[in-house]
């Protein structure tokens, strides 16, 4: 599995991004993670939200992310039930519960769709898709 | 005087369904619409509210000029996508309870085969807009795989095995194998033809996955009083409890179903049929246990709970979306109301409580048989 490399499907959707998540894409063009954090009660949200789900207050300010999680869910689609994944499928998307508390979707960029398993530990990995664009990935964290 | 049991689904009706109806949307819901009304004894002109799925083309408006409703009192349209048929009702039945309408239609026609299909991405998918932004970019397209996600993290939390998914769809299907209307009536499916069918989105198999139909279904709501003085001669299903819930995460079914409950003033255990929204077979399960029917839905389904005739609590009894039609909820409803009625083809002998839930995250009702 060592030379098993994920292939992005050219023709996925692009972000387009909010005025709320804004900050969280431009600062992964800088290859940071960054997680929009409640300015009042310290709740880390993701998606980016326009107002706290804990408190209710609508000031933010933007922590860095350790980068670290685990695999929370999966899926594998088969049948390419978008234009975007023929010829790309099998095509492995994960859930993962980063070590703040949220979970984000991605890829796993070293893990082939057959050895995706729930619980194994990742850290980010930020892939340049083009056109000003940066997706933070992942991959196993080393020697887990 | 209560919401309870003061208004009642009078009539319900439906198309043939097909993957080809060669007939427009507005032509679907116009012939359920008219089917539903002479089952209720209804004239057209008599009805004064129209309400319609957010996602169907038929505007209230055509539909008004086009049934000759002369003073169209209250419309409108919930805006979620297929799962908002109990959230319809509860609207419908609210309104006439207050008195801002007398007697109120709701429908959906389609051509979710023949015309946009609801399975692909390019249909359903958002261009990485919204929340978009943040599935898209990764490969999440579809409904399927949102749903699968959670789906997946599920069998990894209480067990619940493929094997046991393919049951309900084998069920399903024997309950559909007893309805003419079904599109697989025909076609009888066991647990092998399930476990060997093609993964579309791992975990979900074909056969975890609803048809793509075209056809239409309505229903008439309307005072009991009236229901009843058109029709004399049959049992009558009132709305005994209706529950709304929220979108997304905005109220979880637990919530939901107490709300239900303690409005109808029963408990789960006095349910006697229950059809529950199927956009994924293995959600049938999940809503099992959410709404509090059971607590392990996977070894219920194994040991045949959900079927008709010998199970305990008889689930989808007209094929559901997996094997009768996938009308988005509006199929469950109108198979609720037949089960109030006594007129099901897997009818549940002396049927006086009847459920129904139309997707997670827009609630469910309980129906109530009234004889004659």
């Amino acid at each position: 599995m060592s030379d098993w490399t994920f292939e992005r499907p050219p023709e996925l959707p692009l972000p387009q991004p909010s005025e709320e998540s804004a900050p969280f894409w431009d600062a992964l063009k800088e290859r940071r993670l960054m997680l929009q954090k409640c300015a009042v009660c310290g709740a880390i949200s993701h998606p980016p939200r326009a107002k706290c789900g804990s408190c209710g207050a609508m000031e933010f300010v933007w922590q860095a992310s350790e980068g670290v999680g685990e695999v929370h869910s999966y899926v594998i689609t088969h049948q390419a039930v978008h234009p975007a994944l023929t010829g790309y499928t099998p095509f492995a998307t994960v859930e993962v519960a980063l070590a703040e508390g949220v979970r984000m979707t991605s890829n796993l960029i070293d893990t082939p769709p057959e050895q995706v398993a729930i619980g194994q530990p990742v850290q980010v990995e930020f892939m340049d898709v083009g056109e000003g664009v940066v997706l933070p990935m992942f991959r196993r964290q080393q020697g887990k | 005087m209560s919401f309870s049991n003061a208004v009642a689904i009078a009539g319900v009706g439906e198309t043939d369904y097909s993957r080809d109806s060669g007939r427009t949307e507005l032509a679907l819901s116009l012939q359920a619409i008219g089917a539903a009304l002479d089952d209720a004894g209804i004239a057209a002109a008599q009805v004064d509210g129209l309400m319609k799925w957010f996602v169907d083309t038929s505007s209230e408006a055509e539909v008004a000029v086009n049934l000759g409703i002369p003073d169209l009192a209250w419309f409108g349209e919930i805006n979620q996508a297929g799962n908002v048929g109990a959230a319809l009702v509860a609207h419908a039945a609210a309104a006439i309870h207050a008195g801002l309408a007398n007697t109120v239609v709701i429908y959906r026609g389609v051509n979710g085969r023949s015309g946009r299909r609801y399975g692909r991405g390019d249909v359903t998918g958002q261009g990485g807009r919204g929340a978009g932004a943040f599935t898209e970019p990764f490969g999440l397209l579809t409904p399927q795989h949102g749903l699968a996600m959670s789906a997946r993290r599920r069998m990894f939390e209480t067990g619940v095995t493929s094997r046991q998914f393919g049951q309900q769809a084998v069920i399903q299907r024997k309950h559909a194998n007893r309805n003419p209307r079904a599109t697989f009536h025909d076609r009888p499916l066991t647990l092998e033809d399930h476990q060997e069918s093609r993964l579309i989105v791992d975990p979900f198999h074909l056969f975890d996955c609803c048809l793509e139909s075209d056809g239409g279904g309505a229903l008439v709501l309307t005072r009991p009083e009236l229901a009843r003085e058109r029709r004399p001669d049959r049992p009558l299903a009132l709305i005994r409890a209706a529950a709304q819930s929220g979108p997304g995460q905005s109220s979880p079914v637990h919530r939901t179903a107490a709300r239900l409950f303690a409005m109808a003033g029963v408990e789960r255990s006095d349910i006697d049929v229950v059809q529950i929204y199927d956009h994924f077979g293995p959600f049938v399960l999940f809503a099992l246990e959410d709404y509090g029917f059971v607590e392990d839905a996977g070894h219920f389904v194994e040991d045949g709970g959900t079927m008709w005739d010998s199970g305990k609590l008889p689930v989808n009894t007209s094929g559901g979306h997996l094997s009768e039609v996938y009308l988005q909820g509006m199929n469950h409803l109108i198979e609720g109301v037949r089960q109030a009625r006594g007129e099901s083809t897997s009818q549940v002998p002396n049927a006086g409580l009847s459920f129904v839930d139309t997707g997670i995250g827009t609630g469910a009702v309980i129906l109530e048989r009234s004889d004659a």
